[in-house]
């Protein structure tokens, strides 16, 4: 019997089982996609949230504030992408004004720093800002963090202190067992363990209603978003967000941590919890709520679109709990949860106590092996890293500058990418202007020769997920 | 890690590029006495794009003859070759700048600078992608550029379908309709936004009609359906301010839907360090001898605008490295760069938003080009009118029509004055128009040169 299983390797569950892997146990992660952080982890703001927003005295609010203070030592730790960059929430008229007002007033309540900025001050540090803002409250720990780095450091340096991950496997059943602990029946196959986390995401309300008496709902709801390429430094500096309504915290202009720009989110209830379909006229009031905070995005930098689905639960509220014993609930983990997780992460471990005695292991490092950044290099280090180490003077992506090297390295460390779209999340090849039309041929070789397989098994996220369909065999075929 | 030295080279002329264009100004640099070249490219092999493009039609213009891309290729490669012009290849270059400094990378030299007197850009340009053409719906595999899918099929040897759909009637969309039909997959159809195909009539008829392969005039698709990898696409008719009419959609259901949807310059590198890029067609300003705004940095090919002809941009490439020896030759160390007289580049031009000329040319050295009814776009944006010789006297101004015309005269004026006068019956906005000038025919330096289509 394992002493952990954990469901889902999104954000929540990858840091739950760093945060477990401190400790003397056997821990099984087990995740239905082809990769970690794949669904609601990989398609949101990626915001670090300051906090200032959510209900005082809310899971919300607690998970928030401390799981922002946890993330600086967090991404040092694992060499993640993260810039406290701050966010400013405008205001263009009374209404929002009034909101804004309240909005300061919460910020205390929950122990935010927090400062007023007058539309002066506001413009002086977003020249390209609408000129009709009138104040906006600037929340300094705000900050940005590339989430698909979040989830893969989170993982891999929990699979470096032992814990283990099973991809494409997917969790069917989970029986509790009369001896204490439970069973878990998958597509792959059956194991037993004394502590469950339940951190599926979207799918956590059917996992939880299986074993539980308290039924949940998970409402997936969408949002859709535009990703600009990197034209300008100086665009925007902080995360600018719009006041926020009963749908979610609005509309936001981000830079991204590799200098791009991201719209959005809408905020819409879909009925399916697969859809993660963009559509024209929602794009469009996005993009036009986006130009009423920043009128000149330029149209013609608009790279990508894309939809994520949050997970809310109907009550609108984080679910945390030992719903029965060595049953942990981690449902409904929406916004803030990219925040919030390594703080949820925490309580997991807290509630686990009660049927794990946690045991520290002698050898457990926090640091992730640092990732090789060429162009974080001087050009003198670059060149020398390069003579010593030449695939990273082959450079596969054009618009990214991704060289060989640090694709092989994001293939061959733990938790490695072993998709186009999971080396994309490592280290960017596919993420530019030209979405992967130089790129992509050679990401697929190279996938292929270090996995020992064909080119054409090369998926680009899960198995149906083909981009080479087979072999011509030259000439005219009927 | 210890500080060491980045390895250095030093050349008169850098070629970024060995595609078409880059070949031909190599080619034509070093026949002009400029023979210290290295090129600079980033694929396996010089050749470009050529090299996939394994149809014929190649080189009608310059070889009369009917090649394909790979044979169009070996003509200049066997010159480059014969010259002893040195390529590298597997060579990305990473920056320059406008002192002629170019960093480039690469397995076998590493991390590298090349300090040059004069730098031609040929880098080429990219296919736009359903981000930035924003097709909605759902995001599975199978929905890729046409040139993406070319590479899969003749570089690679993989289909990367069955089922296909295209959307986009130009010309590598309609050569990959043809190609992909004859290695047996089922081509359902190729839509087009316009209401007239952007691609060239003789590849309509040879590429679709004669495989009855249905082209849809004023259509596009509305949406993306598939979780994993491609199962449908609905296209509907547009109006004619291309918005979907309702009613109208049907579904195809495809594995593949391959996209041929438009070709941007790439000019990442002139970008960075600052070179005026026209509005329009996304490609650097410059002046008649190929040169930016950065004197010493010239562009040429597909880079500068995208060409309809292959023949159009060797010959645009010749000028540019014809140009970029005449710049080295008169840089004369003793006098430092005062020698580049005439060859000053108009970097003091504006654009505004709208793509015009906001500069009258007030220098009396250097006349402004403006494209008017009917133009998109016109080039050079600029004629250094300073210092005309035999040798610098012609130049060629070229341009696309905004829609089709029939029956229409092309007016090239200064002012009121028309230069010249061209009776057309046919104009299209597929095709590149070439308008051979003199500077002596100009008839002064205080007005534009303007282009436009009229009726009369």
């Amino acid at each position: 019997m394992k002493d952990i299983v954990i469901i889902g390797a999104g954000a929540i569950g990858c840091a739950v089982a760093r945060a477990f892997s401190r400790y003397q146990l056997d821990i099984l992660v087990l995740e239905r996609e082809s990769d970690v952080g794949e669904i609601t982890s990989a398609a949101n703001s990626a915001i670090v949230h300051s906090g200032y927003d959510p209900e005082p005295g809310s899971l919300k609010a607690s998970m928030n504030r401390l799981g922002n203070q946890l993330y600086g030592t967090m991404c040092q730790e694992l060499d993640i992408e993260m810039q406290r960059i701050g966010s400013l929430t405008i205001a263009t008229n009374e209404e929002e004004l009034n909101i804004l007002d309240s909005l300061e007033r919460r910020a205390a309540l929950n122990g935010i720093p927090i400062q007023m900025l007058s539309r002066d001050e506001t413009l002086q540090r977003e020249p390209n800002l609408t000129p009709e803002v009138q104040r906006a409250l600037f929340a300094p720990t705000a900050g940005i963090v590339n989430t698909f780095e979040l989830c893969v450091a989170m993982m891999e340096n929990a699979m470096d202190n032992g814990v283990r991950l099973r991809l494409n496997e997917e969790v069917q059943k989970v029986i509790p067992l009369s001896t204490g602990g439970y069973e878990v029946r998958t597509n792959r196959g059956t194991c037993q363990a004394r502590v469950i986390v339940n951190a599926a995401g979207l799918f956590s309300d059917e996992i939880s209603n299986q074993v539980n008496s308290v039924k949940y709902e998970i409402m997936p709801r969408k949002g859709e978003y535009f990703v600009l390429d990197h034209f300008d430094p100086d665009f925007i500096h902080h995360t600018i967000f719009t006041v926020p309504s009963s749908k979610g915290k609005g509309i936001l202009v981000s830079p991204t941590t590799h200098g791009n720009y991201i719209l959005g989110p809408s905020s819409e209830f879909v009925s399916e919890k697969n859809d993660c379909s963009t559509d024209s006229e929602t794009l469009e009031q996005v993009l036009a709520a986006a130009q009423k905070l920043v009128p000149s995005i330029p149209l013609n930098q608009i790279i990508r679109q894309f939809a994520g689905l949050r997970a809310y639960e109907k009550s609108g509220h984080f679910i945390i709990e030992e719903s029965r014993p060595g049953f942990i609930n981690l449902v409904g983990i929406q916004s803030p949860g990219l925040t919030s997780c390594p703080a949820i992460a925490l309580e997991a471990v807290r509630l686990a106590q009660n049927t794990l005695s946690l045991v520290d292991k002698p050898d457990y490092n926090p640091c992730r092996r640092p990732v090789i950044r060429l162009n974080k290099m001087s050009l003198e280090d670059r060149a020398e890293f390069v003579r010593q180490n030449p695939k990273f003077g082959n450079i596969v992506c054009r618009c990214e500058i991704v060289s060989e090297g640090e694709v092989l390295d994001c293939i061959h460390r733990n938790c490695g990418a072993t998709t186009v779209r999971g080396v994309k999340k490592r280290v960017r090849p596919g993420f530019g202007k030209c979405q992967g039309g130089f790129c992509q041929p050679r990401i697929i070789k190279i996938l292929a020769r270090e996995l020992g397989k064909q080119p054409e098994e090369i998926r680009y996220k899960s198995p149906g997920s083909y981009i080479l369909f087979e072999k011509t065999r030259g000439g005219v075929q009927k | 890690m210890t500080s060491a030295k980045i390895h250095e080279e030093q050349h008169d002329l850098v070629v970024i590029g060995a595609g078409s264009a880059g070949m031909a100004a190599a080619i034509a640099a070093y026949d002009a006495g400029i023979t210290d070249i290295v090129i600079l490219d980033k694929e396996n092999s010089p050749g470009g794009i050529l090299l996939q493009c394994i149809h014929n039609g190649f080189g009608l213009h310059r070889f009369k003859e009917e090649l394909t891309g790979p044979e169009y290729a070996e003509r200049y490669l066997v010159e480059i070759r014969r010259r002893g012009i040195l390529c590298k290849n597997r060579a990305m270059v990473l920056d320059m700048t406008p002192d002629k400094e170019v960093y480039y990378s690469s397995e076998s030299d590493g991390f590298c600078r090349i300090r040059s007197k004069a730098i031609i850009c040929a880098t080429g340009c990219s296919e736009r992608t359903r981000g930035a053409i924003r097709i909605p719906g759902d995001r599975p595999s199978g929905v890729m550029t046409a040139g993406l899918a070319q590479q899969y099929l003749n570089i690679d040897g993989y289909f990367v379908g069955k089922r296909i759909f295209i959307l986009g009637s130009g010309d590598i969309g309609l050569i990959m309709a043809r190609r992909m039909t004859l290695e047996g997959a089922r081509v359902l159809g190729v839509a087009e936004l316009l209401p007239y195909s952007n691609g060239l009539n003789r590849n309509i008829v040879q590429c679709l009609n004669d495989y009855q392969i249905p082209l849809y005039l004023s259509h596009s698709v509305k949406s993306i359906h598939g979780k994993e990898r491609l199962e449908k696409i609905v296209l509907a008719r547009v109006d004619d301010k291309f918005q979907f009419i309702a009613g109208t959609e049907q579904e195809f259901l495809v594995d593949t839907l391959l996209l041929s949807v438009g070709l941007i310059p790439s000019n990442p590198l002139l970008e960075k360090i600052g070179v005026k890029i026209h509005p329009k067609t996304r490609g650097p300003l410059v002046d008649e001898t190929m040169q930016t705004s950065i004197p010493g940095i010239f562009s040429c090919g597909n880079s500068l605008h995208v060409h309809d002809l292959v023949d159009f941009v060797s010959e645009e490439g010749e000028m540019a490295g014809r140009a970029a020896a005449q710049y080295i030759r008169q840089l004369d160390p003793q006098s430092g760069a005062s020698g580049v007289n005439g060859l000053k580049s108009a970097v003091n031009s504006h654009y505004d938003n709208q793509g015009n000329n906001t500069v009258q040319a007030v220098s009396g050295k250097r006349i402004v080009t403006r494209p008017l009814e009917g133009i998109g776009y016109l080039l050079p944006s600029f004629i250094d009118y300073g210092l005309i010789s035999e040798d610098n006297d012609g130049f060629v101004l070229k341009f696309r029509v905004t829609k089709p015309y029939q029956k229409v005269t092309l007016l090239v004026k200064q002012g009121d004055t028309v230069l010249k006068k061209l009776k057309k019956n046919y104009l299209l906005p597929a095709e590149m128009e070439h308008i051979k000038m003199k500077k002596s025919e100009l008839v002064t330096a205080e007005h534009e040169l303007t282009v436009e289509v009229s009726n009369d």
